[in-house]
């Protein structure tokens, strides 16, 4: 075997924040220096490549020497030397700085379908897509009639990513059976949950799989025209985008004659400023048309009267990210990951109190459990799990008694929770369920477009009942005022921000109602989260009087002689937790 | 033509009604803030929801179109709860100072509250707060009673074809103002006054005139220009107090600055009640009977001495066709001379 050498240095926002583009320059510098030559295509390569999903151990690099591949965590400029000098050079890994078991472990249940090609491919080179099989997909979707195409889809059982679980070949269907002289697809990568970036991630990894799903579906509705709307806090998403459809339009997957096939398809960035609510499909659509970005009652829905009033598709980045490998693979293959209803795979930022938090890829139907505790490695710190909360703002918290469910668009739908887009929060012992739907609530309610009723005002007053139960304000019959007004609001509600922004209280409620209770009626906060509820006392048996505590208290509310029991003042105490984290004795209460 | 049926009454519409008109035709009421029937629809205020039978949750009745056999509910006790559910929420962000509120008595909030009976509010908490800012006369703009139907950003943009103001903001801090806040700038056309529900927005010169009930309400035609613009002056104690036009007219109830604002004139104290007769460089008051004679003899005069051609007559755009027919007429055949023009040509 001729000798090869493959070096990949992950560049995705989370490596490049590690310090991933230091990594690169120094090791491409001191391969020079050593008189190995990186730039020969075929035989010795170093690229960039997107997120694999583990940001926390960045930045990763991959080196493949000879076929064999060792990936390093944690990698900083200063120890490239040493990598090039030992493996590269010598051919001995650096194993105490390789990945270990957990890194492993983390990507074994996990299946890629979307995520395959991210952190193997270097985003910025359609070379590098194309001999990862892409656009192989496009060639052959030109040479099938749309209905095929479209039959194709919805035998795969692909549905939407985007939140709602819609049937993607259907809507394609609907789309392309409407009569119009100007049809849109339009690419939705708005992404605004808190603490989801799974389109992020994809576009930024693979840019050129999702503008290859979109031409696809153009082909099949009927589309000459496309827009991506991404938001404008993504810089290098905008920036991999931009660059990816130049390369497709060079190389004829975009633009006039697509392939010599005669039909034409182009495609536009529009930035979008940041806006929640900006995702929802008919505000998407005003923000483009240069509108207030402000939903509007349907019917009549985009696929009839969408873009300047034309049928018009909308499809979430992932469900895009999707359609080259069913294409490629065929519908069987697609639908033989997942459920009877839920199909293929979904991408989900695994985040909270969780050991291995990242971006993960897994079939739809696999138990709770086994993401938390095969994938994720378990709750951090050894504490208890005591909830996950999936689907983001729009979401409910599914309590640890029901981690044996699955999670695909049905169950989770039954237990009062959703997939959503994937964003998945574990939650402890440590966290307080009310401060959870508080957090929530903030979010939905500051960004609420303020056009209806139930959710301008609505979710300010939830929101404001939330504060006052967790200031240790809260009333007897709050919480059937908080249900009352929650259930209201999902039902008046204009779009599916105020229709869904109950479901964090009301989740929480369902399952979690003695907390509630707790703050309300005995004015604790059974977590220890909620400040106002917190009281801090010195515990007479184990305080020794060395007097730290008094030391660190900024509001001089300790008392007492050296070698004498100390004591709080409960009036000046503001309640901000230095003594409890200074006391070597564990002689400071908190409850 | 579609069938369905409106609390079990049958009603017939062509395709395309929506399901409030459907039932306006019918004669059964449906609350509704956001509302108007010549401007888009919106579906913001959603208290004009119904129940549709086979769809699960509310429907806004200003936003569907019917379907043939469609079943809709429009007063069930599960509605009713929810609109009064909005109501008190409309309620627990609002000044509530009716007594003092130039909209009272005319105002669609108060009689929604007043009809569903919202003493009690269930709802509490932090109000908006601002400070006006407006130096224009004619437009008083008090938004912490704005409900954010958007009619004005609507009968802006659609009708008066103008967009001055739009919606800033999100959340509970959205607010209609003009670009980056500032004073509002506009054509003062005060459309947006005439389609505001509440208090929010007002005509600064009928601040305090007077309660609609001590009003007289005389239709009239505008003498601002030919249009001829149907008003509505209100008039109290013999002194127009305000001007509206109704919806049912030529111009539908949408007026031009002047037509609206520009009223307070009737009643100046240096307006001529008299024609003057300058005499010596001095203005003296006169009768008709002798003005007219005055004119009659000078004009006779000149035309004799200089022929017609030296007289010229100017006519106003604020005449009526008729008077500016007649006018014409009588400088060509009586004066005899072809120089006569118009105001709106100079
Ligand atoms: C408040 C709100 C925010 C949304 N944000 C997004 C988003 O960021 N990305 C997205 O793909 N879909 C979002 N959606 C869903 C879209 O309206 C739409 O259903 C989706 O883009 C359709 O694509 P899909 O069928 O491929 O899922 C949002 C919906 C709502 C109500
Ligand atoms: S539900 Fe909220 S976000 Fe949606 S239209 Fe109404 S105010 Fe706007
Ligand atoms: S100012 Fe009046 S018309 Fe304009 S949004 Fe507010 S309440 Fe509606
Ligand atoms: S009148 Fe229908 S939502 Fe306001």
């Amino acid at each position: 075997m001729k000798s090869s050498l493959t070096i990949r240095i992950c560049m995705g926002t989370g490596g490049i924040a590690a310090g991933g583009a230091d990594v690169m320059a120094v090791f491409a510098d001191q391969l020079a220096t050593k008189g190995i030559r990186a730039d020969i295509r075929k035989h010795c390569s170093i690229h960039k490549v997107g997120c694999r999903g583990l940001c926390a151990k960045d930045v990763l690099v991959d080196v493949i020497r000879n076929g064999d591949k060792t990936t390093y965590q944690y990698i900083k400029p200063d120890m490239v030397e040493r990598i090039i000098e030992e493996h590269v050079v010598g051919g001995n890994p650096v194993q105490e700085w390789a990945v270990g078991e957990d890194y492993h472990q983390f990507h074994d249940k996990q299946i890629k379908v979307v995520l395959s090609d991210c952190g193997n491919i270097n985003p910025e080179d359609i070379d590098s897509y194309i001999s990862a099989g892409g656009y192989s997909a496009l060639e052959q979707a030109v040479k099938m009639t749309p209905a095929e195409t479209i039959a194709l889809i919805k035998k795969s059982g692909l549905r939407g990513r985007g939140g709602a679980g819609f049937p993607t070949g259907v809507k394609w269907e609907i789309c392309r059976s409407v009569d119009a002289s100007q049809k849109y697809i339009i690419c939705n990568a708005d992404e605004g949950d808190p603490g989801a970036f799974m389109d992020r991630s994809v576009i930024e990894g693979n840019p050129h799989a999702v503008i290859e799903g979109m031409t696809v579906g153009a082909v099949a509705i009927g589309a000459d025209k496309g827009y991506v709307y991404i938001r404008a806090e993504y810089p290098l998403a905008v920036e991999r985008l931009r660059n990816a459809l130049k390369q497709a339009r060079e190389r004829s997957f975009l633009g006039k004659n697509i392939l010599g096939s005669g039909i034409n398809f182009d495609i536009r960035v529009k930035l979008g400023a940041g806006a929640f609510v900006c995702g929802e499909e008919t505000a998407l659509i005003a923000s483009i048309e240069g509108l207030r970005g402000m939903p509007r009652a349907k019917p009549p829905f985009p696929v009839y009267k969408g873009l300047w009033g034309k049928p018009t598709v909308i499809n979430n980045v992932e469900t895009l990210a999707n359609i080259p490998h069913i294409i490629r693979k065929g519908a069987e293959w697609y639908a033989s990951f997942g459920t009877e209803k839920s199909k293929g795979t979904k991408v989900f930022a695994l985040t909270g109190k969780i050991r291995n938090s990242g971006l993960i890829e897994v079939p739809m139907g696999i138990p709770l459990r086994e993401i938390i505790f095969d994938i994720g490695g378990g709750i951090e710190n050894n504490r208890k799990i005591k909830a996950v909360q999936t689907g983001g703002p729009s979401g409910g918290c599914i309590p640890a008694e029901l981690l044996d469910i699955t999670v695909d668009f049905e169950s989770l739908a039954r237990v009062g929770s959703i997939v959503g887009s994937g964003g998945m929060v574990v939650l402890d012992e440590t966290d307080c369920m009310v401060n959870i739907a508080k957090f929530f609530l903030q979010f939905t309610q500051s960004e609420s477009c303020g056009k209806c009723v139930p959710c301008r005002i609505g979710t300010k007053r939830l929101l404001e009942i939330l504060e006052r139960v967790t200031a240790g304000k809260g009333r007897l019959g709050d919480i059937e005022l908080l249900e009352s007004l929650a259930n209201d609001i999902k039902a008046t509600s204009l779009c599916g921000l105020g229709q869904t922004a109950p479901n964090p209280v009301l989740s929480t409620i369902k399952y979690f109602r003695d907390e509630f209770e707790a703050h309300i009626t005995k004015k604790k906060c059974p977590a220890g989260v909620c400040r106002d509820l917190l009281s801090f006392v010195v515990l007479k048996d184990f305080c020794k009087g060395c007097g730290a505590c008094k030391r660190v208290c900024p509001a001089g509310a300790i008392t007492g002689e050296r070698k004498q029991t100390h004591a709080i003042d409960p009036e000046v105490c503001v309640k901000c937790g230095a003594c409890f984290d200074a006391c070597k004795f564990k002689a400071i209460g908190k409850g | 033509m579609l069938h369905l049926t409106i609390n079990g009454l049958r009603v017939t519409v062509p395709e395309g009604t929506t399901i409030l008109d459907a039932a306006r035709s019918a004669d059964i009421p449906i609350p509704t803030l956001c509302h108007h029937p010549k401007l888009t629809p919106y579906g913001g205020c959603r208290l004009c929801i119904v129940e549709v039978k086979g769809i699960n949750r509310p429907v806004t009745s200003c936003t569907t179109p019917v379907a043939a056999d469609m079943e809709v509910a429009t007063t069930t006790p599960a509605i009713e709860r929810m609109r009064k559910t909005i109501l008190e929420l409309i309620l627990s962000d609002h000044p509530n100072d009716c007594m003092v509120c130039e909209k009272a008595g005319d105002c669609t909030l108060q009689e929604l509250a007043y009809f569903y009976g919202v003493s009690d509010n269930r709802f509490e908490g932090e109000r908006r707060c601002y400070t006006g800012k407006d130096h224009n006369p004619f437009i008083g703009r008090d938004m912490e009673k704005c409900i954010l139907c958007g009619k004005c950003v609507r009968v802006c943009e659609e009708v008066q074809g103008v967009g001055a103001i739009d919606i800033a903001y999100r959340g509970f801090n959205a607010k209609i103002c003009p670009p980056f806040e500032k004073d509002l700038s506009c054509e003062f056309c005060g459309q947006c006054v005439s389609v505001c529900p509440t208090g929010a927005l007002t005509g600064k010169a009928w601040t305090q005139r007077g309660r609609q009930k001590d009003v007289r309400e005389i239709d009239t035609t505008c003498p601002y220009c030919g249009c001829g613009c149907s008003l509505t002056l209100h008039v109290r104690r013999n002194e127009i107090v305000r001007v509206s036009s109704r919806d049912d007219t030529i111009n539908e109830g949408w007026l031009c600055p002047k037509g609206r604002f520009g009223y307070t004139f009737v009643h100046s104290r240096d307006r001529l009640k008299t024609p003057l007769i300058k005499e010596k460089g001095v203005h003296r008051e006169a009768s008709w009977d002798e003005a007219l004679d005055l004119i009659a003899s000078r004009l006779s005069k000149i035309g004799k001495k200089h022929g017609p051609d030296a007289i010229g007559g100017l006519s106003s755009a604020r005449c009526t066709n008729e008077e500016n027919y007649l006018f014409q007429k009588f400088m060509r055949a009586v004066i005899g001379t072809n120089n006569v023009d118009h105001c709106a040509r100079l």
